[in-house]
């Protein structure tokens, strides 16, 4: 059977993918472009938009960091702005598990699910570094291995508050007088080793019944939370080879949580690089690669590996001849990547390896490890690329990261949506009216009604 | 013919209106007090009278245990962003409860809201002693005494945060490949009895600098509190000598924690049900609900022009009022389309909006990041 492509748009908020010394890159603030990149996404019929989060400004060397776009509103408020201008599009944000509480959270997503008809996705993400605590009431007080303990006790009982009311309570007959049959409805007690709170959910039941629930993370422990409790995962397996292990990997997961495989859908993030000419779209993507890997920029990134001052290298030189400083404070401070190189000795014997096998200066070297997957190429080789690395299993649609704001999705919208849609493998309209029902996930239950409809 | 100076207008909105029966009444859209749909078509009638602002109620708690009143409310800082897009002029003011919530995440929310709204964000932070909230969020530690202390360090985390972008803090130099001058940003440091926080704020300094901080004065508590917090303060005084009494309290508050410079705006705040019948409306709600409606601001119910003769004759002291619709959307109808017209008539009220932020129509200065070198006092 011929699989059909998911589609969504993200907004880059604080990054180093963004060409923000392009003229065709305007704010990342105002919200006209988030609105322009809402309606790009909904004239495409994508999915979802995506919102990151960051809850600290980056620094590096002790200073904050100031070579890369920075600047983002909240999630919250910005997806209900655009539920104001979009009519069809998913809204999906991503709110931390801990630095918040589960009742304001639960309440704000439901708010988002009630005020959009449905159209509201949570990003369950984790953190626990004292660096981000330092703007929080209870400053950094999770240990790192608890953090996917609180992120799924988290999540299990903001469900218990959005099952708290069954969806039938509120009948406001003027009559009789009542506006809600049942006294006890948004009761609810939950006691575990991170949360241990009760009373009312104050409110009702969404059009959904629960945000669509994204999760990203790639580790053991990340993997497996998703395949328990998460409706998508995102992904930063792009390649093709890669991409059907990780898929295979995390579908292979889901029965052993009693769940089916159409119940989680994969979502690679990839960049798109459109030319006229195959040998065009090549050129724009080194061109931008470039753009995007400053000579300085560069330099920062190495010496996030390095862990020292390295400020006085030439970007256009070779690497430092020396090894990484290993200590236990990391230059860099409130970027993930940072934390992803647990042996940066081996990793840095790599890149000199690679460096010299091809010949590549300091940021030549940046450009070639940090690439992202792209698909390059004309509309049409674009279009196939796609729908192939679907068909294949490697993922069920993409997240589209775009190197402008906010006009970066504007031409593949034009030119390669109507490509797979003569295909047949992208819809031409939108087949619901949730985002639920958009993806193609199978209605939800709520427990306490099946329950009680079973009796 | 002498001009009277404007009042400034606001109405207070909750759920199907202030009275506990209001959604009982046969204008009232009971079905709809969770859907965009209500709110939009609310504040957009709002709008139309040309008001000030709007303020919108909320809680981290069910309002009522009655299962004959409305129970749940949407978050009203959601309400306010969904509605913004589709509004152009009025002020957005929506509470939010920073008892059990944390200064960082209101603070980039509400200056968020400024974005959207284009410089019509305001806020009205409410403190919650109420046992049965607290334990929504399993925090046991809370003491009544000291809930608008707590608040009054929460509002100035906040504004520090929404200072700890100088203005002009984004360069996007290319020269020097630098996307903002981080000595324009600032970690604003706030170490007290509740908070320690680092800054800077994630979101750039806001288009009013600080949006606009309301606070309802109902006890000593709250009115001190409001005196050195806010911007705008709604009173709820029950005739004008005590209006008189209590605004002068909240000026020498204010002066004696040094806001010579920005003394707050005060409002009298009054729940009215207007129209021919409006007192038997109301007692045909008290009726259905069981029991007389005495809310803690003053109850007015007449005409719309018996209104404004009350809302003039009262006006010295104040820069103008809140109304809390008794029924929406009866009563809110009756401020944009009777009320309006008719201090319009008196010369009492704007018959347009002008150009500006909402601090700007309250004549409130847009404030120089504290944190500007050269940042020396008021614009």
């Amino acid at each position: 059977m011929t699989k059909q492509i998911h589609l969504a748009a993200h907004f880059p908020g604080v990054n180093n993918t963004t060409v923000w010394s392009d003229p065709a890159s305007l704010s990342q603030i105002e919200f006209s472009s988030f609105t322009h990149l809402a309606h790009t996404a909904e004239r495409g019929k994508f999915d979802f938009l995506f919102l990151a989060e960051g809850l600290r400004l980056r620094e590096h060397a002790g200073k904050i960091y100031d070579l890369d776009v920075v600047g983002r509103p909240d999630t919250f408020t910005v997806l209900a702005g655009l539920a104001a201008v979009t009519e069809h599009l998913g809204l999906a944000g991503t709110i931390n598990s801990t630095f918040n509480e589960p009742y304001e959270v639960a309440r704000q997503f439901a708010s988002l699910d009630h005020l959009s008809g449905g159209r509201a996705a949570w990003n369950v993400v984790t953190s626990w570094d004292a660096f981000t605590g330092e703007n929080f009431r209870r400053g950094g007080f999770l240990p790192e291995n608890q953090r996917y303990d609180r992120a799924q006790l988290f999540l299990r009982t903001a469900r218990e508050l959005f099952d708290s009311w069954q969806g039938h309570e509120i009948v406001a007959d003027k009559e009789s007088g009542t506006f809600l049959t049942d006294p006890r409805a948004g009761a609810f007690e939950h006691r575990d080793a991170h949360f241990d709170i009760a009373g009312r959910f104050n409110v009702p039941r969404s059009p959904q019944g629960r945000p669509v629930i994204f999760q990203a993370g790639d580790s053991d422990a990340g993997r497996e939370f998703a395949a328990s409790a998460a409706d998508a995962i995102f992904t930063g397996h792009a390649t093709l080879e890669a991409g059907k292990h990780f898929y295979a990997d995390v579908k292979g997961r889901l029965a052993r949580h009693g769940r089916s495989r159409d119940e989680l859908l994969v979502f690679p993030a990839t960049t798109v690089v459109l030319g006229d000419t195959e040998a065009q779209a090549h050129e724009r993507a080194a061109h931008i690669r470039h753009q995007q890997v400053s000579g300085q920029t560069a330099i920062r990134f190495l010496e996030q590996l390095w862990n020292t001052d390295l400020s006085d290298l030439d970007p256009d030189g070779p690497l430092p001849d020396f090894d990484p400083v290993i200590g236990t404070d990391t230059i860099t401070k409130g970027r993930a990547s940072a934390r992803r190189n647990r042996d940066p000795i081996a990793t840095a014997r790599q890149w000199r390896e690679l460096a010299e096998a091809k010949q590549l200066s300091v940021r030549e070297l940046i450009i070639e490890v940090t690439a992202r997957q792209s698909f390059i190429g004309t509309a049409a080789h674009v279009a196939d690329a796609m729908n192939r690395f679907v068909q294949e299993d490697a993922g069920d649609g993409f997240i589209l990261v775009p190197h402008l704001t906010p006009g970066g999705l504007d031409e593949f919208v034009d030119t390669v949506v109507p490509l797979l849609q003569e295909r047949g493998v992208y819809r031409p309209e939108y087949p619901g009216a949730t985002l639920r029902e958009n993806l193609g996930l199978p209605p939800l239950e709520n427990p306490r009604r099946s329950k009680k409809t079973a009796s | 013919m002498t001009s009277r100076p404007k009042l400034h207008l606001a109405v207070a909105l909750d759920g199907a209106g202030w009275h506990p029966a209001a959604w009982r009444d046969e204008a009232a859209r009971a079905a709809e007090l969770f859907t965009a749909g209500y709110w939009v078509d609310v504040v957009r009638e709002a709008e139309r009278g040309l008001l000030d602002l709007v303020t919108i109620e909320d809680s981290l708690g069910p309002q009522s245990t009655r299962t004959d009143q409305v129970r749940g409310r949407l978050d009203a800082g959601l309400i306010a962003a969904r509605v913004a897009p589709r509004t152009a002029h009025i002020g957005l003011a929506p509470s939010a409860v920073v008892t059990h919530t944390e200064p960082f995440h209101i603070s980039k929310a509400i200056a968020s809201l400024d974005f959207i709204s284009a410089g019509r964000a305001g806020w009205q932070p409410q403190v919650s002693g109420r046992r049965s909230e607290a334990a929504h969020f399993g925090r046991r530690d809370i003491d009544p005494a000291e809930l608008f202390d707590e608040a009054a360090d929460y509002v100035e985390v906040v504004r520090r945060l929404w200072d700890s972008w100088e203005d002009d803090a984004e360069i996007r130099d290319v020269a020097t490949g630098r996307f903002i001058d981080r000595d324009k940003l600032h970690y604003i440091d706030f170490a007290g009895k509740w908070f320690h926080v680092k800054g800077p704020s994630i979101t750039p300094r806001p288009p009013q600098g600080q949006p606009l901080v309301a606070a309802l004065a109902t006890d000593a508590a709250a009115l001190r509190f409001a005196a050195r917090a806010a911007d705008i303060v709604f009173t709820t005084a029950h005739d004008a000598e005590r209006a008189r009494i209590t605004t002068d309290r909240i000026r020498a508050e204010a002066l004696a924690v040094g806001r010579e410079h920005d003394i707050p705006r005060i409002l009298g705040d009054l729940v009215v049900f207007l129209g021919e019948h409006a007192a038997d409306r109301k007692a045909r709600l008290d009726e259905l609900d069981g029991t007389e409606y005495t809310p803690d601001a003053p109850v007015f119910a007449g005409t719309a022009a018996e209104l404004a003769d009350r809302l003039l004759n009262q006006a010295a002291g104040l820069a103008g009022f809140r109304l809390r619709p008794g029924v929406i959307p009866h009563d809110l109808t009756a401020i944009t389309r009777e009320l309006v017209p008719e201090l319009q008539r008196r010369g009492a009220f704007r018959a347009a909006y002008e150009a500006g932020t909402l601090r700007a129509r309250f004549g409130l200065h847009r404030p120089v990041s504290r944190y500007a070198t050269n940042a020396g006092g008021h614009l």
